[in-house]
C-alpha cells in the first residue's frame, strides 16, 4: 500500500546550496546595493540582515521568446456584450484583454530584492572579513570584583545562615545521636513485655522499667538544633571583566571632509563597534563632531550634517576628556576612541592634541585609534601623533586610502593586541 | 510535477453544481461511519484515507502507480519549488533565485503555497504539507496520489517521453555528475555550461521522434562509452572536412548541407556535433536536455491532468461521503476548497489571469461524462460517438490518448462555450483595433474551439527555431533560421541567448529570420 515518510525532521535548508550559488554569483551586484545602502543604516544597527535590490535584468535567464507583435488570436472567458465582428480599442499598457498580466517571467518587476542575513551582510560589506577571527582578539579590559557565592561553611556571621543545611545537618546529628538509646530502649521494652506477659519477677520488671524511663529521658534530651549544625553561605571575591564599554567617535566635519570620506569612516566606526560588541554586553557610543568647535551630536548629524570652517582637533579631544569625567568613570568603563580625519588640523593646534592625548586620555583609554583617510601625504596632524606611538602601547594610527583598505587597517591596528 | 489546488485563486463564482447534489443526498440519511471527526490529521488517519480511497479508486478502474506519500513543512515546499519540484536536482543559483523569490513573496503574504507537489514517479511521490487540515490531505490523495498519478501512468505522452522507474534515479545520477564535474572543473565552469544549456532547455526536446527510455545502470554503463564514442565521431566530421587536396575540396562542394534536415532539438545537436566541448560539458548538456525532455509532457497536458485530477478528488470523495464515511463538515470544506480551485473568473475581472486550466479541464471532464450519461440533442448532433457510451471507458480513452490541444478541439462542447461565455480575439498589429472574431453562438462554436487549441499548442506559442546550417568547410559557424508564424517577432532576449549558444558551440552563431516577403535576414549573432 501507501508507503508513508515523514520527512519534516530532515533536509532543512535544501535550498542554501542553491541560495549561497545565488549571492556568490552576485556578489558585486549586492555589494553595490550594499553599499549604497550603508548611509541608511546606523552603525549600532547591527542586529539585522539586509534588504537588497539587485536589478531583474542583470538575473534574467535568457530564452527564445515571442514577443508581442505579429497576428495572434486569443480566447477568453466571460464574454458580456461582445458580438462576432465587433471591434475594440487596443487597451491600453499593451495587455490584451481586461485583466491580462505579463506572463513571460522577467517581464513586470525591474527590481529582484531579497533579504539576506546579518553574516552575510557583514561579509559583504567588509569583503569576505572572517569575522570568527575577531573572537580570539582579547582586549585589555577593566576589572572589577564581583562577590559571586561559594558553597557553604561552618561559621559565619548570623546574617548568612543557611536555614535549610543548618536544619538538614541538625537532623543527622538527632538521628546519629538517638540511635544507639533508641536500640536499647527497643531490646528493653520487648524484655519487659515478656516479663509482663509471662509473669515474671517483680524486681527485675521494675529494674527494666527504670532504665526505660531513664532512656527515654535522654532521648528527650538531644537538643533540637545546636551550634555545631549551623551552616553559613560563603561568598568570595571574585575579578571581573566589566561588561560595559564606552565608543567614542570623533570626526572632523570640516569643509575639507566630503561624504565618500565619512562613509569610510562610517564602515570603520560600525567595524569597531562590532568587534566591541563581542567582547562586551552593553556598548555605548558618543559621537563626538569638530571644525572649530567640538560638539556631541546623535549618528544622524554625525554623519550627514555638513558644515564648514577651519579644523582645531583639540577642541574634540578636550570635549572627550570631558564628558569621560562626567559620564563615563574609567573604573567602571572600557573606553575605546577612534578618530577619524582627512588629516587636516591648525597647524597650531596639532602639538596641543599630542599633549592632551598623552597627558589626559591615553591612561585612561583601553584604546585610541586613529585613522587618517586620505589620499595625500600625511600631514600634520600624523606627525605629532606619531610621537606617541614609541610611548603608548594603546594608541596606533593608521592610513585608509580607499574602501578596500578598511578591514587590513582594522586588523593592523588589533594585531598588537592580540599578541 | 504539478502544484495542484492552489490557495491563490480566491474570488469564487460557484459553478460546479455540486451543493445541489449534496443536498440532495442528505436527505436520503445515509447511516454514517465517519473516519475522522476534527480537522486535525495523524499517520494513521492519512493512512486510514489513502486505504478507503484507493478501493473506491480501484472500482472505478484507476491505474495507479503505488503510492508514496510525504509529509513535508512549508519551508521545505518551498525548496521543492525552487527545484522544479524534483526531490533532488543538482545545485544551480537559478535554483537559489527561485527559491529566493518565493520565500520572499510567501513570506509578504504574495503567494498562496500549493497544498501538495506530485511526482511523476514509480512509486509516485506526492507531498503533503503539515499544515493542511485533515480534509485537505485527503482531497490531496484523492488529486494527486489518484488523480494525477493515474494520468502519469495513463497518459501516452508520459507514456512515451517519461520513464516513472528511472526519473528518481537519473536525477541522483546528475546531481552527483555534476557535484563531480564541479569538483574537477570548478563551480564556475560547470555553471557557465548549464546557464548556456538552460538558455536553450526549451529547444533542447525532440517534439517527433520518440526515445528510448533508458535505467540508471544502463545509464551508467553507457557513459564512459558514450563519452568515447562522442568525441571520436566529433573528431571524425571535423576532420573530413579539412581539405587536404584540390579534388577533395572539389568533391565537397558537391556534399549536402549539413545537417541535411534542419534540426529542431538544438542541445542535442550541440550534444553531437559541437567541436569544441569536452566530454563532460557534452554529458552535461544531455542531463539538463534530459531533465528539459522529462518536463515536456507536463508543459502539454496541463488542462487534462488538472482536469482528470480534479474530477477524481471530486467523484472519490463524493462516493466516499455517499458510503457514510465522511462527515458534513468535511464535505461543506471539501466543496468551498473544490469550488475555489475549478474557479474561472472572467477575463474583465481582477482575478483573471488567464483561463484557469483546473476550471477548463474539470468543466471538461465532467462535461465528457455527462455527455455519455445523459447526453441532449447537441451532444447527438457533435458527439455521436460518445453520446450514450459507457462514461468510464469514454473518459479513460480520453485521458490515455490526447493532449491538451488535441482534447480540446476533440472534447470541447457547446453548452461548455456557452457556460464560459468564450469568445476569440484577433490582435493584428498592423490594426489600430482589436477584432472579436467569433463568440459563444452557432456561428462561432467551432472558431472558438480552433482558437483554444491553438493557444494550447506549445509548438505555435514558442518560436520556431531551427538549426538549419553549419559551415563545416568553412568558419564552422553555427546558422540557426526562425520562421515566425503569423508574423509573431522574437523577444531581444535572442542575443543573449546566441551568447549562450557560441558559448556551447566554440564558433560563431547566426540567427536568420525569415520575413514577411519570404527574405532572409540576419537578426542576431554572435562570435562571426
Amino acid at each position: 500500500m501507501a508507503q508513508l515518510i515523514d520527512r519534516r525532521p530532515n533536509a532543512k535548508g535544501k535550498s542554501t546550496v542553491n541560495r549561497q550559488r545565488f549571492l556568490r554569483r552576485y556578489k558585486k551586484q549586492i555589494k553595490e546595493a550594499i553599499s549604497e545602502q550603508i548611509s541608511k543604516r546606523s552603525i549600532t544597527d547591527i542586529d539585522k540582515g539586509e534588504s537588497v535590490s539587485i536589478p531583474t535584468r542583470d538575473i534574467s535567464e535568457p530564452t527564445f521568446r515571442n514577443d508581442r507583435g505579429g497576428v495572434r488570436e486569443g480566447v477568453y472567458p466571460g464574454n458580456k456584450e461582445f458580438a462576432q465582428g465587433d471591434r475594440i480599442k487596443r487597451p491600453a499598457g499593451g495587455g490584451q484583454g481586461g485583466g491580462r498580466r505579463a506572463s513571460d517571467s522577467g517581464e513586470g518587476e525591474d527590481e529582484f530584492s531579497f533579504e539576506i542575513s546579518r553574516d552575510e551582510y557583514l561579509d559583504m560589506l567588509f569583503d569576505d572579513l572572517e569575522l570568527p577571527n575577531l573572537q580570539k582578539n582579547q582586549l585589555r579590559k577593566m576589572t572589577r570584583k564581583k562577590t559571586v557565592r561559594a558553597g557553604f561553611t561552618n561559621d559565619g556571621v548570623p546574617t548568612n545562615i543557611n536555614i535549610v543545611r543548618s536544619l538538614r545537618s541538625a537532623l543527622s546529628r538527632r538521628v546519629a545521636m538517638g540511635a544507639e538509646p533508641r536500640r536499647r530502649l527497643r531490646e528493653l521494652e520487648a524484655e519487659l513485655q515478656a516479663l509482663e506477659d509471662g509473669g515474671g519477677e517483680e524486681a527485675r520488671c521494675l529494674e527494666l522499667r527504670l532504665e526505660i524511663e531513664e532512656l527515654r529521658s535522654r532521648i528527650a534530651k538531644i537538643p533540637f538544633i545546636d551550634t555545631f549544625d549551623l551552616r553559613f553561605n560563603n561568598f568570595v571575591q571574585r575579578p571581573e571583566p566589566t561588561a560595559q564599554a564606552v565608543m567614542f567617535c570623533l570626526m572632523d566635519v570640516s569643509g575639507s571632509m566630503d561624504q565618500e570620506t565619512k562613509d569610510i569612516a562610517k564602515r570603520f566606526y560600525i567595524l569597531l563597534y562590532l568587534f566591541l560588541k563581542r567582547s562586551y554586553r552593553d556598548v555605548d557610543v558618543v559621537y563626538i563632531r569638530h571644525h572649530t568647535q567640538a560638539k556631541e551630536v546623535d549618528e544622524e548629524e554625525f554623519f550627514y550634517s555638513r558644515e564648514t570652517g577651519g579644523t582645531i582637533v583639540s577642541s574634540a579631544l578636550e570635549l572627550t576628556r570631558d564628558i569621560i569625567r562626567q559620564r563615563y568613570p574609567p573604573g567602571d568603563w572600557n573606553i575605546y576612541a577612534a578618530q577619524a580625519s582627512d588629516g587636516d588640523n591648525w597647524n597650531d593646534d596639532s602639538p596641543r592634541c599630542e599633549q592632551i592625548l598623552a597627558k589626559e586620555l591615553l591612561p585612561q583609554l583601553c584604546y585610541y585609534a586613529y585613522v587618517e583617510i586620505t589620499r595625500r601625504d600625511h600631514q600634520g596632524l600624523w606627525e605629532h601623533y606619531s610621537h606617541l606611538l614609541d610611548n603608548y602601547d594603546n594608541f596606533a594610527m593608521q592610513q585608509i586610502r580607499e574602501h578596500v583598505d578598511i578591514y587590513p587597517v582594522f586588523r593592523e591596528f588589533f594585531r598588537k593586541q592580540a599578541q | 510535477m504539478s502544484k495542484a489546488v492552489e490557495t491563490k485563486r480566491v474570488g469564487a463564482s460557484k459553478k460546479a453544481a455540486a451543493p445541489k447534489k449534496k443536498a440532495a443526498r442528505q436527505k436520503t440519511g445515509v447511516n454514517r461511519k465517519p473516519i475522522s471527526v476534527g480537522a486535525e490529521w495523524t499517520f494513521e488517519l492519512i493512512e486510514q484515507y489513502h486505504a478507503e480511497i484507493a478501493a473506491i479508486a480501484e472500482e472505478f478502474n484507476l491505474d495507479t502507480y503505488p503510492n508514496q506519500i510525504e509529509l513535508i513543512t512549508a519551508e521545505q515546499m518551498l525548496d521543492a519549488y525552487a527545484s522544479v519540484g524534483m526531490p533532488i536536482g543538482y545545485s544551480h543559483w537559478s535554483f537559489g533565485k527561485h527559491f529566493i523569490r518565493n520565500e520572499q513573496q510567501y513570506r509578504r503574504g504574495r503567494m498562496g503555497l500549493a497544498y501538495e507537489i506530485v511526482i511523476n514517479s514509480n512509486p509516485c511521490i506526492a507531498y503533503l504539507m503539515e499544515e493542511n487540515t485533515m480534509m485537505m490531505q485527503a482531497l490531496v490523495i484523492a488529486h494527486a496520489c489518484f488523480g494525477h498519478n493515474s494520468f502519469f501512468k495513463g497518459n501516452y505522452l508520459f507514456r512515451t517521453w517519461t520513464d516513472a522507474d528511472a526519473i528518481i534515479d537519473y536525477l541522483v545520477f546528475a546531481k552527483r555528475y555534476i557535484a563531480d564535474c564541479e569538483e574537477r572543473y570548478g563551480i564556475e565552469e560547470v555553471e557557465n555550461i548549464i546557464d548556456s544549456c538552460h538558455a536553450l532547455q526549451n529547444h533542447g526536446v525532440d517534439r517527433y521522434k520518440r526515445p528510448n527510455p533508458v535505467s540508471m545502470r544502463e545509464e551508467q554503463r553507457r557513459l564512459k562509452e558514450r563519452e568515447a564514442y562522442l568525441q571520436s565521431q566529433v573528431n571524425d566530421l571535423w576532420h573530413r572536412t579539412v581539405p587536404r587536396k584540390a579534388e577533395e575540396a572539389d568533391k565537397a562542394k558537391k556534399r549536402p548541407n549539413f545537417p541535411e534536415e534542419p534540426q529542431e532539438n538544438i542541445l542535442y545537436f550541440v550534444e553531437k556535433n559541437a567541436p569544441l566541448l569536452e566530454p563532460w560539458q557534452r554529458e552535461i548538456v544531455r542531463i539538463v536536455r534530459k531533465i528539459g525532455q522529462y518536463f515536456y509532457p507536463q508543459r502539454q497536458t496541463q488542462v487534462m491532468n488538472e482536469g482528470w485530477a480534479c474530477f477524481w478528488h471530486y467523484h472519490l470523495l463524493n462516493e466516499l461521503y455517499d458510503r457514510g464515511r465522511l462527515t458534513d463538515g468535511f464535505m461543506l470544506e471539501f466543496l468551498q476548497s473544490h469550488t475555489n480551485v475549478v474557479a474561472q473568473p472572467d477575463f474583465d475581472s481582477e482575478y483573471y489571469s488567464g483561463i484557469n486550466p483546473y476550471a477548463l479541464g474539470y468543466a471538461m471532464m465532467t462535461d465528457i461524462k455527462r455527455i455519455c450519461v445523459e447526453p441532449d440533442e447537441e451532444d447527438r448532433k457533435w458527439f455521436p460517438d460518445i453520446a450514450g457510451s459507457n462514461w468510464q471507458e469514454t473518459l479513460d480513452f480520453a485521458m490515455r490518448n490526447f493532449k491538451d490541444e488535441s482534447f480540446i478541439s476533440q472534447y470541447l462542447s457547446p453548452r461548455l462555450i456557452r457556460e464560459f461565455k468564450l469568445f476569440s480575439i484577433l490582435d493584428d498589429e498592423e490594426q489600430s483595433e482589436l477584432e472579436v472574431t467569433s463568440i459563444h453562438n452557432d456561428a462561432g462554436y467551432r472558431h472558438v474551439r480552433q482558437a483554444l487549441s491553438n493557444q494550447y499548442n506549445l509548438s505555435m506559442n514558442e518560436p520556431n527555431i531551427q538549426v538549419h546550417n553549419v559551415d563545416i568547410r568553412g568558419d564552422r559557424s553555427l546558422t540557426l533560421r526562425h520562421v515566425p508564424h503569423n508574423n509573431v517577432p522574437l523577444a531581444n532576449t535572442a542575443d543573449e541567448v546566441l551568447k549562450h549558444l557560441h558559448r556551447l558551440w566554440g564558433f560563431g552563431v547566426r540567427l536568420e529570420s525569415v520575413d514577411a516577403d519570404g527574405e532572409l535576414r540576419t537578426i542576431a549573432e554572435c562570435g562571426t
